[in-house]
């Protein structure tokens, strides 16, 4: 239907939020961070930038998006071979499959606060549940939030829990698309299941694996809400992300400017992974 | 379904039911933890006594019927604003012809991406010039023209064949006469999909909320819930973990009773 005022009509309500809320404040960051945060005595001025250079010399700059690569490290990979292996187990027939299913998925649908504060007890030092478990075999108590060389660790487990059965749904919809003449002709043959699944399965769920690995990756950028509870970034920033850094910036510090070019840096690196994305789609639809 | 399923061999059975046994145990203690006596959170005591103590006083301790009714107001107010603006963009997407509709297509699709929660900069701002911080429409604005519910509503609209709207057409029917009786009615799974995500994503959200409001008149659940459950507010475990059950207990069990069509609605925000 060609008629372009109905068109836009019904699109400008969307349009103006859309606009308000994400195209504008993009455009308003990318500015900001070429100007100084404004004081009552000094107002904001042009410092080209300067914002950028300070941004190369922050070493805590440099840490968080360190953390953030090794934060995705450390749960991605993880939390994907767990998600195969549940969909693999869940897509087989064995008893109370829905109740084995809904075990591994539940995490997904609790808000990041509440699994903070669930887990914030096990990692508390003594009365925690880790350092009672531990304390059976005569191990000492340990600070696991508090420990610069453990509180990466602990935050990455508690958010492999949190996201493998949420990645389990997509290969769960893969495998079952499989055509089953694959696994009978696999039978005929004699092959192993292990066999199987590294010659014919794991190869097959490869664009599912891609998709979910770019989304976790993006969705890794994100994930900020449980420091608020478990670690405030500490100690020392050593679980600090770059999202958690922005928040501190402009709302604890009040650098309005230096926000903007943290956020700048975020958004450049959201623009390059949804790009990726975008082709791997394309890829995707070139498969079928 | 399948119609043909292998069975799982025993061993395997055995490591799928152990890690479902792992999996549920942080939610299982909290439940433990959460109706019994506070002493009893630490050490395990299979036939202690169960009480609703903790929830009394989680319940006392933070203002949770306030929160409670800000979250459903919150989730309420976006999913109305959301499924009538998606729907209007939507259609115009899928079945009008304008000037920069592919452009406009791209912009939409950007949101997908950033997020309002990545520009808390500078929506602060605006909200601040619009005089809507610490209020609840404040927290849902930004989120209202949702890019993933124009996109599947365009999606689900561009499936309906365009003879049922031509028929209507003829019957009389006005252009928002045909959204309402043809496109709408028949996109009814698509709306309850997206519903589920929006709701359980906007129940939970946390980081734009904790940002906007400063007061316990506009704090949702989750804001409450981290100012209750912080280290630094002193209260016991046992309560902690009835504070956290009851925020999550819609959710949790909206999610038991209809499990399949949330696993589905779950997957295709994902796929998109």
């Amino acid at each position: 239907m060609k008629n372009h005022v109905y068109g836009w009509l019904l699109l400008t309500p969307a349009a103006i939020l859309l606009i308000g809320f994400t195209h504008y404040p993009a455009a308003a960051t990318l500015i900001d961070s070429f100007f100084s945060t404004g004081t009552g005595l000094r107002p904001s001025r042009f410092v080209g930038l300067a914002n950028y250079a300070a941004l190369g010399d922050d070493p805590i700059f440099w840490q968080v998006l360190w953390n953030n690569f090794w934060f995705a490290l450390g749960t991605i990979p993880t939390s994907i071979a767990l998600a195969m292996l549940m969909a693999i187990w869940v897509n087989d027939r064995l008893p109370a499959r829905a109740l084995v299913r809904m075990s591994y998925f539940t995490p997904t649908i609790l808000p990041m606060i509440a699994v903070a504060n669930l887990w914030l007890f096990f990692y508390t030092p003594q009365i925690g549940l880790l350092d009672q478990l531990l304390a059976r075999f005569g191990a000492p108590s340990h600070n696991w939030l508090g420990d610069p060389r453990t509180v990466m660790g602990c935050l990455a487990v508690m958010t492999v829990w949190k996201e493998a059965g949420f990645f389990m749904i997509f290969y769960l919809a893969a495998l079952q698309s499989l055509p089953p003449e694959l696994e009978e002709a696999a039978k005929i043959e004699g092959a192993s299941r292990w066999y199987f699944f590294r010659r014919v399965t794991f190869p097959l769920l490869m664009p599912t694996t891609l998709f979910v690995l770019v989304n976790a990756t993006i969705n890794s950028f994100k994930l900020v809400d449980h420091l608020f509870i478990l670690t405030k970034g500490g100690p020392d920033n050593a679980s600090n992300l770059l999202l958690y850094y922005i928040y501190q910036v402009a709302f604890s510090f009040f650098d309005t400017a230096y926000a903007a070019t943290l956020t700048v840096v975020l958004l450049a690196l959201l623009a390059s992974l949804a790009l990726l994305q975008f082709q791997l789609v394309e890829k995707r639809v070139h498969y079928r | 379904m399948r119609v043909l399923e292998k069975e799982l061999p025993l061993l395997e059975t055995a490591a799928a039911w152990l890690l479902a046994l792992l999996w549920i145990a942080p939610l299982a203690y909290a439940f433990w933890a959460a109706f019994h006596p506070a002493e009893l959170a630490t050490h395990f005591e299979p036939l202690a006594p169960l009480t609703l103590d903790n929830f009394r006083k989680a319940w006392t301790y933070a203002p949770f019927a306030r929160h409670f009714l800000n979250t459903v107001i919150l989730v309420t107010m976006i999913l109305s604003a959301q499924l009538v603006l998606c729907t209007l963009a939507g259609y115009a997407f899928a079945r009008f012809e304008f000037a920069g509709r592919d452009l406009a297509f791209g912009l939409v699709l950007v949101q997908l991406m950033v997020m309002p929660e990545v520009l808390i900069v500078e929506n602060y701002r605006t909200m601040a010039h619009l005089g809507l911080v610490d209020t609840i429409l404040g927290i849902g604005l930004p989120y209202m023209a949702s890019a993933f519910g124009i996109f599947l509503l365009r999606q689900t609209f561009k499936t309906i064949p365009r003879e049922l709207e031509d028929a209507a057409r003829v019957e009389g029917c006005s252009m928002l006469g045909v959204l309402w009786r043809v496109y709408v009615p028949l996109a009814r799974p698509t709306y309850l999909a997206y519903g589920l995500v929006s709701v359980s994503y906007h129940w939970n959200n946390f980081l734009w909320p904790l940002v906007i409001t400063n007061s316990v008149n506009t704090r949702p659940l989750t804001v409450g819930l981290a100012i209750f459950g912080a280290p630094e507010s002193g209260v016991d475990w046992a309560v902690i973990s009835a504070g956290t059950l009851m925020a999550v207990a819609p959710l949790l069990i909206g999610f038991l009773l209809f499990q399949k069509q949330f696993m589905q609605s779950f997957m295709q925000a994902g796929i998109k």
